[in-house]
């Protein structure tokens, strides 16, 4: 103690050069954590919001009230889905260094999180993610193709040139489209959810966010009206430790946990291995049946890392150890639910090899294909004057306006001048006015 | 047709809405069992229940936010904001979601929300309870902005915008609320009994969003001008004795050049006034593309009538507000111009 107030400001474990130290992890043996029924009173849920809900041990083993029980052919199809994701983003990092798309964003270490989730789910659920959940487009059977057209921002691209990569969304299946600014999707879901349960139906939201972006009003507000309202919701914290460089701390405030949020606001709380493929299933299908049930929302806390760069704009190794995901204590969802179908005999390294390369050929045909349709830097385009469209649902005068200059703008670009290099004089004579 | 102030309006279209169509609910703080603070949603609740007229916490990003994702959901929410003054913490979910939706989803999703909120000084509101924003609002491409001056056009324009597919900011001039203020606050109130705009049709009727009205028609200059200062101008006008023409914008987007165009053609004359900030405000906008649209026609410069570029003072309100005279003033400088 001091005899006066001293500025705190947040501890980071480890910096480029140190030792990683994860100690601030608070971690419980798999199976240790009870598994009440889905109506269990708000405050019975504050021990699993402290606690971390774990199914797969250090063996691969899938143990405790919490192991859904899935057969070897779900478990493999969620295999498949994060090696899908895994593979489509080591390649579409590769295209943006090669400069064919300008921007992304990989969800290395953190796939299971929206793979699992999206299979615990209903088709008919709907899904509000943030930037890096691209494995519940994948999981939701979003076309591979479609995906890198819309980082190609190509003739094909689903938001017609509008978006940044990464910015997917399907009205189709069930995924909101994808601001690019953080947390305003939270209070979206919660009102999606309220009007669901406003027209008693039974589909429920569900929306994603960093834990960085708990410290917007957003996620304030959301929780808030998930608690009055009761809505039929699941709001998931990925806390993957760092937002960019900011480490969790200057979110959480050096607290353990993010998902006590929710008992303190009146909501169920649960703490989530997030990558434990297993965990993160029973706690989507737990939250989910309780919001289906009238029973309210859920504050689902996934506890993983963020292996990879924030984006292609970030590097790491400024601000993090090098080696630091090396000694994450969660270690891979990828390769513990291998280890978890290998362990029960469905699953080997032939057949792992086998599919990757099934998966690569994927990836190969759908580029092939996508590029055909054009990117920022070649091929064909999009029409400019779609940039008008959408704006309104019908095109306003002054719109119209707009879309005739820019229109007599291109073609006067499209000829060139008398005095610019490489003008022909039957150019120059073609070109008119000024 | 019944005799309805602006309140009586507002709340006649509401009620039409939520009878005539299921997927409209209203949401907002005080709005449900009190109805409201200024009682524009009174009786509503009651007739048609908690679960499509919802009080809310106080978080005008959540309103906004929730609003967004029923609107996505299939409801057509229509959110009030209790003062126009409060709507600043769901700024963010209006410019950066709201407006923009339908774009960045190429017309996938879209949220088609009604922000209802009173807007406007002289009621001793301070400077919280009095501005004017709608320029930050008519800045941002992707809603629309309607400020209507009369009982009448509230309800036909309140019904339009519920219906329309995009989202509608609706300003709503509180001063006039209860009765065609002229700016002058020693003079006993007036109701809307008198006058004709005062008499509203009790079904469903539409305005357009996007149509000016001609207020008061003339020859000498044209004002062009919305919301409370449209009565405030008129009386300016008829102390002068001048043969002027006023506009009532209406709807500030979609803008309705055209029809302020032609009488500023006509005339010669312009002055553009409002009751918010003169920088930067929504007169700048319309100066602007009255002198693109009109240049030629111009006799005189475009004037402009405002609030003082200053934060609305409580023991100063009616030295702030832009009252008879200082339109009286500006207006003669015009007709006296050159």
């Amino acid at each position: 103690m001091n005899d006066v107030s001293r500025l705190h400001v947040p501890a980071v474990p480890a910096r480029p050069g140190e030792r990683p130290d994860f100690g601030y992890v608070r971690l419980c043996p798999a199976g240790a954590m009870p598994r009440p029924p889905v109506d269990v009173p708000v405050q019975e849920t504050a021990v699993l919001a402290e606690e971390l809900v774990r199914v797969l041990d250090d063996d691969g083993r899938a143990v405790g009230p919490w192991d859904p029980g899935l057969d070897a052919e779900r478990l493999r199809e969620g295999l498949r889905l994060l090696l899908v994701t895994r593979l489509f983003d080591e390649r579409m990092q590769r295209t943006q260094r090669q400069g064919r798309i300008s921007f992304y964003v990989r969800s290395l270490g953190e796939e299971a999180v929206s793979v699992a989730a999206a299979m615990a789910l209903d088709p008919l659920d709907m899904l509000f993610p943030s930037y890096r959940n691209q494995g519940l487009h994948v999981a939701r059977g979003m076309p591979l193709l479609d995906m890198m057209c819309q980082l190609l921002s190509n003739t094909r691209d689903m938001c017609r040139g509008r978006q940044l990569p990464v910015m997917y969304h399907s009205a189709p299946l069930r995924l909101f489209s994808i601001s690019g600014n953080l947390a305003t999707q939270f209070p979206q879901a919660v009102g999606w959810a309220m009007a669901a349960a406003i027209k008693g139906e039974r589909q429920i939201a569900a929306a994603w966010l960093g834990e960085g972006s708990t410290a917007e009003a957003d996620f304030h507000h959301a929780l808030l009206f998930a608690k009055v309202y009761r809505a039929p919701v699941i709001l998931n914290v990925v806390n993957n430790q760092w937002a960019i460089s900011t480490f969790q701390g200057f979110a959480g405030g050096e607290q353990r946990s993010f998902a006590a949020r929710g008992p303190a606001v009146g909501i169920a709380g649960l703490r989530v291995d997030g990558n434990d493929f297993l965990a993160v299933y029973a706690a989507t299908a737990w939250a989910a049946e309780r919001a289906r049930r009238g029973a309210g929302a859920t504050l689902i806390e996934l506890v993983t890392y963020r292996a990879g760069a924030h984006s292609t704009s970030d590097d790491p190794s400024r601000y993090r150890p090098r080696d630091d995901y090396e000694h994450w204590p969660l270690g891979d969802p990828v390769e513990r639910l291998m280890r978890h179908l290998v362990l029960r005999g469905e699953w080997d390294e032939p057949r792992h090899a086998a599919l990757a390369g099934e998966i690569e050929q994927q990836l190969a045909a759908a580029w092939k294909e996508a590029v055909r349709h054009g990117s920022l830097a070649d091929g064909p385009r999009l029409d400019p004057a779609l940039m008008f469209d959408d704006v309104f649902a019908t095109l306003p005068a002054h719109l119209a306006r707009q879309r005739e200059q820019l229109a007599a703008e291109l073609a006067e670009r499209a000829v060139p001048r008398a005095h610019e290099p490489g003008a022909s004089p039957a150019a120059a004579a073609g070109a008119g006015g000024p | 047709m019944a005799r309805m102030n602006m309140v009586q309006a507002l709340n006649s279209a509401m009620d039409v809405m939520l009878a005539r169509d299921p997927a409209v609910v209203l949401l907002g703080e005080d709005i449900g069992y009190f109805g409201g603070v200024f009682r524009v949603t009174d009786g509503l609740q009651r007739k048609y229940g908690a679960h499509r007229v919802i009080d809310t916490p106080i978080a005008e990003g959540g309103i906004v936010g929730a609003a967004i994702g029923m609107g996505v959901n299939g409801l057509r929410p229509v959110a009030e904001i209790q003062f126009a003054d409060y709507i600043y913490p769901g700024y963010d979910q209006v410019v950066s979601e709201l407006a923009r939706l339908r774009y960045r989803s190429a017309s996938a999703f879209h949220a088609p929300v009604t922000i209802r909120t009173p807007c406007g000084g002289g009621i001793r509101g301070g400077q919280t309870h009095s501005q004017s924003p709608e320029a930050v609002f008519a800045h941002v491409s992707g809603i629309k902005v309607v400020m209507p001056s009369n009982p009448y056009d509230a309800k036909g324009l309140l019904i339009a915008s519920i219906e329309d597919e995009d989202p509608v900011v609706f300003f709503e001039p509180k001063r006039v609320y209860n009765g065609p203020f002229d700016g002058d606050p020693e003079k006993p109130a007036t109701g809307w009994a008198e006058h004709p705009l005062g008499e509203v049709p009790d079904g469903h009727y539409t305005l357009p969003i996007g149509r000016a009205a001609v207020a008061r028609a003339g020859n000498a200059a044209t004002i062009v001008t919305y919301g409370t200062m449209v009565h405030v101008c008129i009386a300016a006008v008829e102390a002068l004795g001048a043969d002027v023409e006023v506009i009532d914008v209406r709807t500030l987007v979609p803008l309705d050049i055209d029809t302020l165009a032609a009488s500023v053609s006509r005339t010669g004359r312009c002055l553009v006034a409002h009751e918010a900030t003169r920088f930067a405000g929504f007169g700048a906008e319309l100066s602007a593309s009255i002198q693109e649209a009109c240049f030629w026609s111009l006799e005189a410069p475009i004037a402009r009538v405002a609030g003082w570029d200053t934060p609305y003072p409580h023991a100063f309100e009616w030295e702030y507000f832009p009252g008879k005279l200082r339109v009286m003033r500006a207006l003669r400088a015009l007709l006296e111009a050159a």
